[in-house]
């Protein structure tokens, strides 16, 4: 295999939840302040997740005291501690760029059904 | 010892640090050099160290080479090059330079000939700036006046204009080592460094 490959395949993480553009998830970060370290953690709606090998990264947007905030994880980072799916979402597109324009009760996004024969949840 | 080695670039690629901060390094294939001769100031008038880099198939080579390579074993090499050493006694003809001169952290200066841009305009080469595209213009990308008609009635020596550009040998200095994987013979440095994918690139120390 070439070596470069190679050595992006050794980084990535394969621990992490699989999820998807409409999901909500709860993300899991290392914060360092001085030498103290603790979790904090944003939570919103997956509106865009970028593919690549180490370079891959998700978009998450909540509405934080009625302003949207989005913030970047690059998908492969240590800093992430772990990300828990909080709800799956039904959406028709895998970039949710519309969700910017719309607020309040407009901005929701239906869950996902269960298939059939199974009990739901996650 | 030997203050340089002879690589490949692979590409680029990105290292995670330990807090999630993201380093971008490129990855070259450093060595193994193997010393074909050494040139001392009693023969040659000056010390060095020459070294032969990646292997090349021995029906490949023509027989002056191959004559010189039989001097320091059964190989022959694509590339051959001298870095100047004070000391020609430490090292002997036919022993191996791996990658593992190098330690994470160090500083290097590393050498390529940079990725050609073929005949380039003003613009590209020495970053001037546009016309207008509209209301009339005609001149969008030309590099405008080059100098005066009635004085001084010439073109200044050195007036930055269209040209080749790239294929040149560049070098970056300081660029940082972050990481040896002397199993693979990979070499990480930090940051970009000349030239093309698996062209030939000189790493020397700092």
């Amino acid at each position: 295999m070439d070596p470069v490959e190679f050595m992006e395949k050794e980084q990535m993480r394969v621990d992490l939840p699989d999820f998807k553009s409409g999901d909500t998830v709860r993300v899991y970060t290392k914060v360092k302040e001085g030498d103290k370290e603790r979790i904090q953690v944003f939570e919103g709606v997956v509106i865009r997740k970028r593919k690549g090998k180490t370079g891959a990264t998700f978009t998450v947007r909540k509405v934080s005291y009625g302003v949207g905030v989005e913030r970047i994880f690059p998908l492969h980072s240590p800093a992430i501690e772990k990300i828990k799916i909080v709800s799956k979402g039904r959406v028709r597109r895998s970039r949710l760029y519309y969700l910017r324009k719309l607020a309040g009760k407009a901005a929701r996004i239906k869950e996902k059904r269960a298939p059939k024969g199974t009990k739901g949840g996650l | 010892m030997i203050n340089g080695i002879l690589a490949i670039k692979l590409g680029m690629s990105r290292i995670f640090g330990e807090d999630g901060t993201v380093i971008p390094v490129t990855v070259l294939k450093a060595g193994p050099c193997i010393v074909t001769q050494k040139k001392t100031t009693d023969v040659d008038g000056y010390n060095a160290i020459q070294v032969g880099f990646l292997e090349k198939k021995v029906s490949r080579t023509n027989k002056p080479l191959l004559g010189h390579f039989k001097k320091s074993g059964d190989k022959a090499f694509y590339h051959v090059k001298e870095f100047p050493i004070d000391d020609t006694e430490t090292l002997e003809v036919g022993q191996k330079v791996t990658v593992e001169m190098f330690k994470p952290g160090e500083l290097v200066h590393v050498t390529g000939v940079s990725k050609g841009r073929g005949f380039a305009g003003v613009i590209k080469r020495w970053g001037f700036r546009r016309h207008p595209e509209t209301h009339g213009s005609t001149s969008h990308r030309r590099p405008g006046s080059i100098g005066g008609s009635s004085f001084p009635s010439r073109v200044i020596k050195g007036k930055r204009m269209p040209g080749h550009m790239g294929s040149e040998r560049v070098t970056v200095k300081n660029l940082k080592v972050i990481d040896v994987r002397a199993e693979q013979n990979l070499l990480l440095l930090k940051g970009a460094v000349p030239g093309s994918r698996k062209s030939l690139i000189i790493v020397k120390r700092a």
